[in-house]
């Protein structure tokens, strides 16, 4: 136990302050969320910044999967869930029925936990996503897919074999595609449900170092299991337990001097 | 662990009462059940010997010419099978092209869109569909929907077609009856519908959700989901469904018979009656001797290789489900 205090505290000393004074980019309002009649999610508040790394980290069934869902409404897919309240991205309520979901997801990009190349060309899986939005020439969308595969620092291993399945990539590879599919559509938030839990070691922090990059440009959300990653990388720490958002604050304060007796609990392996 | 233990106590404590029967019992199970597989084995092998051993003369007597002939005159004892040839392959196409995207339409519906209260009724009325006879969608198809095709399809069409080339040959009706080539396809692809849709509805629930949820997640419409993800991911076994389709289609007889007309020539439009080769078989099988038996069996044959292949297409290719 004092081993992953000490690993934490180490880590939280390499990640970037927090700057609460970037400007907010996503305010939650009085949040609800149910499934069927099961109410998930209890008056959420929170506030993500602009450009930075917000980690959100609970023990499972906290709600933290359940709130990240709600940013691009991924959720709707599923006609027993709904939410109520509301969530202001630059001061739009997402939840309001006249939000084209279709164009909102292009905004939020979300990355699943397990890698999920689709079924085409390494190109392809890139260009898809842009030709959804933009029409754009060749040479521009071979750029744009060029770019986007730097960015996710996969173009080294995919530029010989752009033509071949998605599939064909290991996972590690596989996930920063679908990093390099979302970052290509040039969204404002990019959504993190658990993104290297099925990853080895090296490709985890292949992809703890992209989120690192990523940051001057997106603002990113991230849920995850795994305490040093949430030290390591983010900036901003929200903790939840049983659907209510327990506590938040800069990722160095909430890691080494959470305000809560139960954030302290979890952070320091005493439960969840 | 605990049961397992004590179970093997039980057994060897009263391994002399239980012993005494068991092994010739088991011998004799082993060999039932070997018996019982072989069976099977056996009576295909009888049935293709038979086909072939009754279809011989025939082959011999025309050569390849039984296959490319479409002369089948029983008075002078002349036979050629392209006539039913030509109509089981179109019958089958017709009913590949209306059922496959009915289908398809079906299961993504109910895999996707479906709202969970409706996907039960729907599913079950596409199973029950299943299970209606064929000799039902026989005398439906003759009955019921051949007069209905004719005075509001037929006649109207070749109305408008008459004169045109082209398609005024393919959808022209000289005696506008109800009953043809079309009108099997029609009936056929009712038949294939559920079988095809059910195994889709299956290959397209295999699919993880997660990469649906991606899909939709960089911001795909729901047609582009399906049209761009979920079926090239699908992709194989979709087309071993289809062709299981086929396989049923091909050799679909009672149905077909009532509602294809039963003509034996050829006829460039899809509106005039025609034959397949079950339909020949059924129809011609009762009063039949000699070299026509002869032939009669070699059509058998020749459907049977056909069907078979087919199946066998379809089987491999929806082993190869591999999703996700």
């Amino acid at each position: 136990m004092s081993t992953i205090a000490l690993n934490t505290s180490s880590a939280v000393g390499r990640s970037a302050a927090g700057n609460a004074e970037a400007p907010v980019r996503i305010a939650v309002r009085n949040l609800n969320f149910y499934y069927g009649d099961f109410r998930s999610l209890k008056d959420i508040n929170l506030d993500f910044y602009d450009r930075q790394v917000t980690a959100l980290i609970g023990p499972s069934g906290c709600g933290k999967s359940t709130l990240l869902r709600t940013f691009n409404r991924i959720y709707s897919l599923y006609p027993e869930q709904r939410a109520d309240g509301e969530i202001l991205l630059d001061g739009q309520n997402v939840l309001s029925p006249s939000i084209d979901v279709n164009e909102l997801r292009a905004r939020v990009g979300m990355v699943f936990q397990k890698p999920t190349p689709f079924p085409m060309s390494i190109y392809d899986n890139i260009a898809f996503g842009i030709k959804l939005y933009e029409k754009l020439p060749k040479s521009e969308l071979d750029g744009r897919v060029e770019e986007a595969l730097r960015k996710a620092a996969l173009w080294d291993e995919a530029k010989d074999k752009l033509r071949q399945s998605g599939m064909s990539l290991s996972g590690g590879q596989q996930q920063r595609l679908c990093i390099a599919r979302t970052i290509a559509q040039k969204p404002e938030v990019i959504l993190l449900d658990e993104p290297t839990s099925a990853l080895d070691p090296i490709s985890t922090g292949k992809i703890e170092e992209l989120i690192e990059q990523l940051r001057s440009e997106f603002t990113i959300v991230i849920v995850t299991h795994n305490m040093q990653q949430a030290a390591r990388i983010s900036q901003f720490t929200a903790f939840m337990y049983l659907g209510e958002l327990v506590e938040f604050g800069p990722t160095n304060k909430m890691f080494m001097n959470p305000a809560k007796k139960q954030t302290q609990d979890y952070i320091t392996g005493r439960f969840g | 662990m605990v049961a397992l233990s004590q179970e093997r106590l039980v057994s060897s404590t009263d391994a002399s009462v239980r012993r005494s029967s068991s092994p010739s019992f088991d011998g004799l199970f082993r060999i039932a059940s070997l018996a019982s597989a072989l069976l099977v084995l056996i009576v295909l092998l009888g049935i293709i010997g038979s086909m072939i051993y009754g279809g011989w003369p025939a082959f011999s007597e025309f050569g390849l010419g039984f296959i490319t002939s479409s002369v089948w005159n029983v008075n002078e004892d002349q036979y050629g099978a392209w006539v039913a040839i030509v109509g089981t392959l179109t019958t089958a196409l017709i009913a590949l092209v209306i059922g496959v995207p009915l289908s398809l339409g079906i299961a993504v519906f109910l895999t996707q869109l479906c709202p969970p209260w409706l996907k039960r009724p729907v599913a079950t009325t596409i199973e029950l569909l299943a299970a209606v006879p064929s000799i039902i969608y026989g005398m439906w198809g003759l009955f019921v929907f051949a007069p209905l095709f004719a005075n509001y399809v037929q006649i109207p069409v070749s109305n408008i077609v008459e004169g045109m080339p082209i398609i005024g040959t393919i959808l022209y009706a000289r005696t506008p009856s109800g009953v043809g080539i079309l009108t099997a396809g029609i009936i056929l692809a009712i038949m294939i519908i559920p079988f095809i849709a059910s195994i889709a509805r299956d290959i397209l629930d295999q699919i993880p959700p997660v990469l649906r949820e991606s899909a939709y997640g960089i911001g795909c419409t729901t047609w582009e989901v399906v049209r761009n993800v979920l079926l090239p991911q699908a992709g194989v076994s979709i087309i071993g469904a289809v062709m299981l389709g086929l396989g049923r289609a091909l050799g679909e007889t009672m149905a077909v018979t009532f509602v294809v007309g039963n003509a034996n020539r050829l006829s460039g439009s899809l509106f005039d009656p025609g034959s397949t080769i079950a339909s020949r078989i059924a129809n011609e099988f009762n009063e039949a001797i000699g070299l026509q038996l002869n032939a009669l069996m070699a059509l058998g044959c020749i459907l049977f290789l056909v069907t078979f292949t087919v199946l066998v297409l379809a089987r491999i290719l929806v082993s190869r489900v591999k999703v996700g």
